[in-house]
């Protein structure tokens, strides 16, 4: 994603990437990021918590402002847990990577329906080329 | 103490039987460009990349998959859907908020935190293994599509 946010920087638009694997961004050097020490999978918040979504949100989109140097990560003040047993989990635990599949992986089988119809004006998404993958 | 990520990748590519992976490691002073204005009044874009797509699309596929989708900025949050190789999709699938914040961002938008999101999210799946093609194929066709979009800032959430 640092990749991207380079991209786009040097193109005139101003980028902030969260992340929640700090090494990970430290090395991809993107110009400005909040890292949010969170397992993977919840790089915006917890779910069903709104308030707390917003409340990073806020704290990250500061760094838009606050960070004045290029390549700083602004880290948010919040924590996962007391307990940081998921840390050791995902640093020592086993791997849980599904297989690389070279075919669409919907989520439910009716998706997979939808998506292959071709009746487009019901589908109200988008379906240029790249969206139809 | 941090999770470190890197470590852990390359002991499963090794355990694997793989070559170590080749990081990308950008030593060389990032592009920097000050927001022109306050966030208050600025288009905001979001990229994101934890698999996300609106019910109706064509899904994204694990190997390399450098297309992405255009979300529409009023999408209908029960419309979203996660897919993944790489994370847990428990809680994305419960609250796509939590990799993909529309309706944080619409809230702020509301609240006048943010001036406006632009007419579309995109979104891709991330963990692309080869950096090559992130940095000629997908980051390239992104940019052109937020400059079209007339974005002023640009809110990237990866998994």
């Amino acid at each position: 994603m640092g990749l991207i946010a380079r991209h786009a920087e040097a193109a005139g638009i101003s980028t902030l990437c969260m992340s929640s694997a700090l090494d990970i961004t430290r090395a991809v050097n993107p110009p400005r990021a909040a890292f949010l020490d969170y397992p993977l999978g919840h790089t915006t918040g917890k779910p069903g918590q709104p308030a707390l979504q917003r409340r990073i949100l806020l704290e990250a989109l500061e760094a838009f402002t606050s960070l004045e140097e290029p390549g700083s990560i602004k880290i948010l003040p919040f924590q996962w847990s007391e307990d940081l047993t998921w840390k050791a989990t995902a640093q020592m635990g086993d791997d849980d990577r599904l297989s690389r599949h070279d075919t669409p992986q919907y989520q439910t089988e009716e998706d997979r329906l939808r998506a292959e119809s071709r009746d487009f004006a019901a589908l109200r998404v988008c379906r240029c080329s790249e969206c139809a993958g | 103490m941090h999770v470190d990520y890197i470590t852990r990748i390359d002991r499963k590519y090794v355990s694997l039987g793989y070559d170590p992976y080749r990081w990308v490691v950008n030593e060389a002073r990032p592009p920097w460009q000050p927001l022109r204005k306050p966030l208050s009044r600025c288009r905001l874009g979001l990229i994101a990349s934890g698999g996300i797509y609106v019910t109706g699309q064509v899904a994204f596929h694990y190997k390399d998959d450098t297309s992405f989708r255009a979300i529409p900025r009023e999408v209908i949050t029960e419309d979203l859907r996660a897919t993944h190789f790489a994370y847990d999709l428990t809680d994305a699938r419960q609250d796509p908020n939590v990799v993909f914040p529309i309706d944080t961002l619409r809230r702020l938008v509301k609240e006048g935190i943010v001036g406006e999101l632009a007419d579309h999210a995109y979104t891709f799946m991330g963990g692309i293994y080869s950096a090559r093609r992130v940095r000629e194929h997908l980051a390239p066709r992104l940019t052109e599509r937020l400059l079209a979009e007339r974005v002023d800032a640009l809110l990237l959430v990866p998994v």
